[in-house]
């Protein structure tokens, strides 16, 4: 199981952000993805999870082996803590939302609506959620956000848990997860060039 | 796939759903229309099948924009593209979770309001028979153009624009079969062209609405 980028270009907007990107992940490792707002963490991350195609490049990843996570945790209000995991569990064919619960310390919530959660532990029932799908290669986007020191630290315990399984992971973050082994990736060297002006939008159709 | 439809009932049921949002438009159409119109029991019934069907069909119409809307909001929506369910199979199950809770309710209403409206005895099968064969397709169809205006902001206008003259069809066929039932008629040729209708929207169109929800999650 590994996952190769080579030369890939993403676009966002119709305009390239990033072009050139290459890197490879073996089973095992960690990959944090740094760089300013804006650079295009959030495109790539996208492009690797299949969600939009990439411009430019290769992508060699094993089919239906990505998960996402992003700002937006695809939580329903109106359901339950277990009941949302529930959901995701068996639409991935069944993954264990007790041991998923447990290790993001979301056992005592079980039953609250997710409307009533605060941010971080919505935050944690998201990221709880990557535990139930049972894909080794997890795409996250600012996973951290919302969690305060010790949430923080219980979530690299548990992605360092699951590089040991022989998951992988990548992840864009600006604050320090505490994940010495990762590799660290600044996104900013392929920052796409201005596109050059075409000379002059419409003056072609009247030439 | 279960899981799916079992969730998108579930939360259409749970308060603040949706769920009965069509039915209450029904039954006050049904019980207005007759106020406005006059008691005459000959015009009522004369006007009874068409306003059944508008009245089901607008019904349809004002639950669409929640079918992909709301999942598209809360992410869930690309967490479902990443899943092991093609997404035809989403739009499919997402589409018929919907007839579940607005089209079939509606068709189960309808005899008890066609009464407020004095639809003619030998109509009241046929009603039944036409929504059955008829809403399914209303789902399809909404559920592709909820694919289509996933994304825009407050696309419930751009929505109705788009999936009304599709319904044309729907509604014509619909109303003659009950129409022609009314007044003892043959209704399999209206009958048949419904039924066509709603086989070739759920053969056919799950694939360009996922098409479109695929470009408007780029």
């Amino acid at each position: 199981m590994e996952m190769v980028v080579d030369n890939l270009g993403v676009a966002r907007g119709g305009l390239t952000v990033l072009e050139g990107v290459r890197f490879a992940l073996a089973a095992g490792q960690a990959l944090i993805l740094r760089g300013p707002n804006g650079v295009g963490k959030t495109t790539l991350l996208r492009t690797l999870a299949g969600l939009q195609p990439a411009v430019a490049g290769t992508l060699r990843v094993p089919p239906e082996s990505v998960t996402y996570a992003a700002h937006a945790d695809g939580l329903k209000a109106v359901l339950t803590v277990a009941e949302n995991l529930a959901f995701w569990a068996e639409i991935h064919g069944g993954g264990d939302v007790q041991a998923a619960m447990a290790e993001m310390n979301l056992t005592e919530l079980r039953d609250r609506r997710a409307a009533n959660l605060s941010a971080g532990q919505k935050r944690r029932l998201g990221l709880a959620r990557l535990l139930v799908t049972g894909r080794p290669i997890w795409v996250l986007d600012e996973p951290t956000v919302s969690l305060d020191q010790a949430s923080v630290t219980l979530f690299a315990g548990v992605v360092r848990a699951h590089l040991a399984r022989g998951g992988m992971a990548l992840i864009a973050t600006h604050i320090d997860l505490g994940l010495e082994e990762a590799a660290v990736l600044d996104l900013a060297p392929f920052k796409a060039r201005m596109p050059v002006a075409s000379g002059g939008g419409f003056d072609e159709a009247f030439a | 796939m279960k899981a799916l439809l079992l969730r998108d009932v579930r939360l259409a049921i749970r308060a603040g759903g949706g769920f009965g949002l069509g039915l209450a438009f029904f039954l006050l159409v049904a019980v207005l229309v007759p106020l406005g119109v006059g008691p005459e029991p000959a015009t009522l019934a004369k006007i009874a099948p068409g306003i059944l069907w508008v009245g089901a069909l607008l019904a349809c119409l004002l639950s669409l924009d929640r079918i992909f809307a709301l999942d598209f909001e809360d992410g869930s929506l690309d967490l479902l593209a990443t899943a092991p369910i093609p997404l035809e199979g989403v739009v499919a199950i997402k589409a018929f979770a919907h007839w579940l809770v607005t089209g079939l309710p509606l068709t189960l209403v309808a005899p008890v309001l066609a009464v407020l409206l004095n639809l003619p005895g030998p109509g009241y099968l046929w009603l039944v028979v036409s929504l059955l064969a008829g809403t399914p397709a209303l789902s399809v169809i909404g559920a592709f153009g909820a694919a289509l205006v996933v994304g825009v902001k407050r696309g419930g206008l751009l929505l109705s624009l788009l999936v009304l003259p599709l319904y044309v069809p729907t509604l014509i066929f619909g109303a003659e079969v009950v129409k022609r039932g009314a007044s003892g008629t043959e209704v399999s040729v209206p009958l048949l062209l419904l039924a066509g209708i709603t086989a070739g929207a759920v053969a056919l169109l799950p694939f360009a609405a996922a098409a479109a929800l695929r470009v408007n999650l780029r």
